[in-house]
C-alpha cells in the first residue's frame, strides 16, 4: 500500500463562500470522510484554520526563534488536508477528484516517500 | 544490418513485458539492452521468433543481475519474478503489456513534453539523440524530460494497466493526442526544413498497434486513418526544387495508393460505427480530399461543420474557412475569420492574405503575408510565402 497526501489548497483574498455552501462542502467532507473508512482508504485527515494563525519555529546553531505568519508569504495556503492509503496514483487520484468537488478547492496529491526497510 | 530493424520493431514490445515481469521501467531498459548485447555477440542468423528470444534472455539476465544486487528495486523486482514462476519458460512479448504501458506513458499526470518523449523513448525504441533531433532541443532536456517522467512514475506509483472501460474517455485522449503530435511534429515541422519521416513512421506504427490493441475504438481507428490519408499525399506535397505545392496543385498519381485505399476503408469502418469524433471527422474529411479528380467542397464544408459542433476551437473555424471560401467564396470566408485569435500560428495570417488577394485586396494582402513570413518557423513554408507575396500586383488599384 502506498500513502498519499491529498492537501487542499484555498487562495487566500478569494471571496468568501456563503454560509449556504459552507454547510454543503461540510455534508460532502463528512461522506467522503466515511467513504474512505469504509474503503480502508482513510489514515488521516482534517481542515485547519487560516494562514494567520500559524507559528513557525526554527532552530539554527541551538537557538529557536520563534515568528508570527506562515512560512511562506503567498497566495495559497494548506487548508486542510487527508492521509489515505491505496494501491496506486490512479487510486488517489480517483479519491482526490471526490476531495476536490466536495471541498471546492483544488487538491494536490503528493506520494510518502517508502519507510525506511529495517 | 537486420537486427537494426529487429530492434527497431520489437525493442518496445520487449521493454513492455519485462516492464511487468520486472516492475521497473530502468531494470527493463536495462535488462532488454542487455539482451540485445547478447544476440549481437550469439545470433548468426536471427531467430524464427527474435521478440521471443529477446524477453527470455532480457529475463534471464534480469534474474542473474538481481541475484548480485540487493537494492529495493532489485527484491520488488525479484519478488514479482517468483511470482510467476509457474509461466513457460520461453515467453514472448506480449500485446496488452505494449497498452498497458502506453498509457502509462501518456498518463495525464505527467507533462506534455515528457509524455511524448518517454512514449518514443520506450515504445519507438528511439534513443534520446534521435528524439532530440526530431524536436530540435537540446540533449540534455529530453534526457532530463524522460528521466523526470520515470522517476515520477515509480515514486507516485502510477500503474501499468489499461484503463477501465469509464475511464477511457479521459485516459484516452491524451494518448491519440501524443501520437497525433508526434506525426504532425514529423509532418510540418515547427523549425527548420519541412518533413521529418521518421517522426512519422513511428506515429503511424504506434497509431496502428493501438488500433490492432483496441479495434473497438472508433477514435483510435480515426486516429490511424487520418495519418495515412496525410501520409498518402507527402510524396507531392515538394516538388522536385523543394516548394511546397498545395493541394488542388499536386500531382495525384504521386499519391500512395495502397495508403489511401487503407484509409478509406477505415473511415468507411467508423461511419459503420456511427459514434463520430474529432478524430474520424478529420479522417472523413481527407478522405473526401483523397476521393476522384476534383474534391467535393459542399461535403467537405458539412463536415467540417460537424467538427466544429464537437470541437469549437480557433484551430477548426480557421480550417474551415478555407472550405467557406471555396463554397461560400472569400469574402463569406474573410468574415468568419474577423474574431479568430491565434498568437504566434502564421497559417492564420497566411489564409487572410490567401483571401484578400482573392479578393484583389493586394496591400492588405501582402501585409498579412508579412504577418504569416515573421512567424512561419520553417524554412519551406517561409519560402512558399515569399513566393506568394512576391506574385501579388505590385500596383493595386
Amino acid at each position: 500500500m502506498k500513502q498519499y497526501l491529498l492537501a487542499v489548497h484555498s487562495v487566500e483574498g478569494a471571496p468568501t463562500r456563503s454560509d449556504a455552501d459552507t454547510q454543503i462542502a461540510y455534508g460532502r467532507v463528512a461522506q467522503i470522510n466515511s467513504d474512505l473508512q469504509a474503503a480502508g482508504a482513510w489514515v488521516f485527515g482534517g481542515g485547519l484554520l487560516p494562514a494567520d494563525s500559524t507559528t513557525v519555529v526554527r532552530v539554527e546553531n541551538g537557538k529557536t526563534t520563534m515568528t508570527d505568519g506562515p512560512f511562506a508569504e503567498t497566495k495559497e495556503q494548506l487548508g486542510g488536508f487527508w492521509v489515505i492509503q491505496c494501491a496506486d496514483l490512479d487510486q488517489a487520484l480517483a479519491w482526490a477528484e471526490k476531495c476536490a468537488e466536495a471541498c471546492m478547492e483544488a487538491v494536490e496529491v503528493r506520494p510518502f516517500q517508502e519507510e525506511p526497510d529495517s | 544490418m537486420e537486427i537494426t530493424n529487429i530492434y527497431r520493431t520489437e525493442y518496445g514490445r520487449c521493454v513492455a513485458t519485462l516492464v511487468r515481469l520486472l516492475g521497473d521501467i530502468n531494470l527493463a531498459e536495462e535488462a532488454v539492452q542487455d539482451a540485445f548485447a547478447t544476440a549481437l555477440e550469439k545470433w548468426e542468423t536471427p531467430p524464427p521468433n527474435p521478440g521471443a528470444w529477446i524477453v527470455t534472455t532480457a529475463r534471464n539476465r534480469a534474474i542473474d543481475r538481481l541475484r548480485r544486487e540487493s537494492t529495493r528495486e532489485a527484491r520488488h523486482a525479484q519478488a514479482l519474478l517468483l511470482h510467476q514462476q509457474d509461466e513457460p519458460q520461453e515467453v514472448g512479448p506480449v500485446q496488452d503489456d505494449q497498452l498497458r504501458l502506453i498509457f502509462t506513458c501518456c498518463h495525464p499526470a505527467l507533462a506534455p513534453d515528457a509524455r511524448t518523449a518517454l512514449t518514443l523513448r520506450l515504445l519507438g525504441g528511439l534513443e534520446v539523440p534521435e528524439i532530440a533531433r526530431a524536436y530540435l532541443v537540446p540533449e540534455a532536456t529530453i534526457a532530463q524530460r524522460i528521466v523526470r517522467a520515470k522517476k515520477k512514475i515509480r515514486d507516485a506509483t502510477i500503474p501499468y494497466r489499461v484503463p477501465a472501460a469509464h475511464e477511457l474517455p479521459d485516459r484516452l485522449p491524451p494518448v491519440l493526442t501524443v501520437l497525433y503530435l508526434m506525426f504532425n511534429e514529423g509532418y510540418t515541422a515547427t523549425t527548420g526544413s519541412l518533413i521529418r519521416v521518421d517522426l512519422c513512421a513511428e506515429a503511424i506504427r504506434l497509431a496502428r498497434e493501438l488500433v490492432a490493441l483496441m479495434p473497438d475504438e472508433p477514435e483510435a481507428l480515426g486516429l490511424l486513418a487520418l495519418l495515412l490519408l496525410i501520409e498518402a499525399r507527402r510524396p507531392a506535397r515538394l516538388s522536385p526544387a523543394g516548394e511546397l505545392v498545395l493541394l488542388p496543385d499536386q500531382d495525384r498519381s504521386l499519391w500512395n495508393r495502397a495508403r489511401i485505399a487503407e484509409g478509406h476503408d477505415l473511415v468507411r469502418r467508423c461511419l459503420r460505427r456511427n459514434q463520430p469524433g474529432p478524430y474520424q471527422i478529420q479522417a472523413a474529411i481527407n478522405a473526401v480530399h483523397t476521393d476522384g479528380a476534383a474534391t467535393d467542397w459542399i461535403q467537405i464544408l458539412a463536415l467540417y461543420d460537424q467538427l466544429l459542433a464537437l470541437l469549437p476551437t480557433p484551430i477548426v473555424v480557421l480550417n474551415r474557412a478555407v472550405a467557406v471560401a471555396e463554397v461560400h467564396g472569400p469574402a463569406a470566408a474573410l468574415a468568419e475569420l474577423a474574431e479568430v485569435e491565434l498568437p504566434g500560428y502564421h497559417l492564420l495570417p497566411a489564409t487572410r492574405a490567401d483571401l484578400l488577394a482573392r479578393l484583389g485586396r493586394d496591400t492588405d494582402a501582402a501585409a498579412a503575408y508579412d504577418q504569416a513570413i515573421a512567424l512561419a518557423g520553417n524554412e519551406t513554408e517561409r519560402a512558399f510565402l515569399q513566393s506568394r507575396r512576391a506574385g501579388l500586383d505590385p500596383h493595386p488599384r
